[in-house]
């Protein structure tokens, strides 16, 4: 049974030993002195980090980077921010050149109006400003953020970028922004 | 015995397991009270009124609290490899995990350690590790929406946040979505693709359609794609093919939410309500 399942790894090498780097994302700085910074920032909050070389085709910083938990970034880049030691960018390993989904669709039900960005979706009573839900997503912040936020105003509700700690809390953060500036008095 | 696993939103709770006992004060899971209004706990409601329906026993439950730091999801699937060898369970939900792929596959060794392989489902952030690692082939069932369709069919994209623009706006053209996830090995043995029209795949391409009744608010409610999965988990454990109990769920999701004419605002809890009826209807009608 144990070799049937391990001739399906055969199936799609995942690369080397150290398993696929899929979920990893790199953390690129100005200068080595950030990088050294960072990396015991996000150690010492006992995050799974390690300062590696970036990629050729990335022409942002200096020659090292950190690579780290890519779903967690949300939360990494807030204890950098907090440290005083903002990367310039983040970027997945497996496709340095890709960037973050940055299309929003819009719904309108009449009463209620839905935006969606990347994976989120959030929708706003539009009589009251009051957010009456949340959905989409697949990160563990998706319900504990859709509980922190519905059943209050757009502009009394605390923003998910504030208070997720996963890329779905970074696009439900972008919902929110794009709502509040579509909810907002022109 | 179906499982449903995964994480709920309170920060401190303990990996928790038992079997969902659902009586008038609500569900309950090995002592903790679990609201079944978004999430797994939305799943898991789904699965154990669909299981209750199909005269199968209550569906049994792993969590453990997670706000999205990872910890709890960490705790969980250290747990799940060290009991899962020594258990036995026909059919396995995964659903609302921190996407991990070194735990996904230690997870999935485990699986292959159990007594008897169970079938596998993967949905939300256990869905992104399966794809992430290479393995999504092992699973008989994953449940995405249109969004992650595009995820699934994209395969340098690490997180449907990182989705290449030009294969989002193909999010109409579902057929060759679903066509480009199965060749690049990113795809279930059966896809249920959520949507205005819900589609059930499999590599030889679109196997079913379901697009009705139409609810239109349903597409705003939170874990109404939750709900249906958790169908889909009960009825594969009653027996039933993957395809087969997918397209069954997306019908009997329908109907719960025809029964209970939500808003935009409604709460999933509305159509669990209604899933007894309705998933009744959809038996009903599949009957030759």
């Amino acid at each position: 049974m144990i070799l049937g399942f391990l001739d399906r790894f055969r199936k799609k090498d995942p690369g080397p030993a150290s398993a696929s780097k899929a979920d990893r994302g790199l953390l690129l700085f100005e200068n080595t002195s950030e990088v050294i910074r960072a990396e015991k920032t996000l150690r010492e909050a006992g995050f799974a980090v390690r300062v590696v070389g970036p990629p050729p085709e990335v022409r942002t910083g200096c020659d090292l980077a950190v690579e780290f938990p890519l779903i967690e970034g949300l939360h990494i880049r807030r204890r950098l921010e907090a440290a005083n030691v903002p990367p310039l960018d983040t970027i997945p390993v497996t496709g340095p050149l890709l960037t973050p989904v940055d299309i929003f669709q819009v719904k309108d039900f009449g009463t209620h109006l839905m935006v969606r960005a990347a994976n989120m979706k959030l929708t706003v009573e539009k009589a009251t400003g009051v957010i009456v839900n949340v959905s989409g997503g697949g990160c563990p912040d998706v319900p504990y953020l859709a509980a922190r936020l519905i059943g209050h105003r757009l502009d009394a509700a605390p923003s998910p970028r504030e208070i997720g700690h996963t890329l779905c809390g970074y696009a439900l953060g972008l919902a929110f922004e794009e709502m509040k500036t579509r909810c907002s008095p022109s | 015995m179906l499982a449903v696993i995964g994480t709920v939103p309170c920060p401190g709770v303990p990996v928790t397991e038992g079997p969902a006992e659902v009586s008038p004060q609500g569900m309950a899971v090995g002592g903790l009270q679990v609201a079944p209004d978004r999430g797994t706990p939305a799943l898991l409601g789904a699965a154990a009124a669909a299981c209750a329906t199909l005269c199968l026993p209550a569906p049994f439950a792993f969590l453990v609290g997670d706000e999205g730091l990872g910890h709890g999801s960490r705790e969980l699937y250290r747990h799940l490899t060290a009991v899962l060898p020594g258990r036995r369970f026909s059919t396995l939900a995964f659903h609302y995990l921190m996407p991990d792929v070194m735990w996904h596959d230690k997870v999935l060794f485990a699986v292959e350690a159990m007594p008897e392989r169970p079938r596998l489902i993967a949905d939300a952030g256990f869905m992104y590790a399966a794809k992430m690692s290479g393995q999504a082939a092992s699973y008989d069932l994953f449940t995405p929406d249109a969004g992650e369709l595009a995820f699934l069919a994209d395969e340098t994209a690490p997180h449907p946040f990182y989705t290449r623009g030009f294969i989002l706006h193909e999010e109409n053209r579902v057929p060759d979505l679903i066509a480009r996830a199965y060749q690049g090995e990113n795809a279930a043995t059966t896809l249920l693709v959520k949507g205005g029209t819900d589609v059930i795949a499999d590599a030889t391409g679109v196997l079913f359609t379901v697009d009705g009744p139409c609810e239109e608010a349903m597409e705003a409610m939170g874990g109404t794609g939750d709900t249906v999965t958790g169908m889909a988990a009960a009825l594969m454990e009653s027996g039933r093919s993957a395809p087969i109990a997918a397209r069954i769920a997306a019908r009997a999701n329908r109907l719960a939410g025809r029964l209970a004419r939500p808003n935009p605002g409604s709460r999933i809890a509305e159509i669990i309500d209604r899933i007894p009826q309705a998933l009744h209807q959809a038996l009903a009608e599949e009957a030759p």
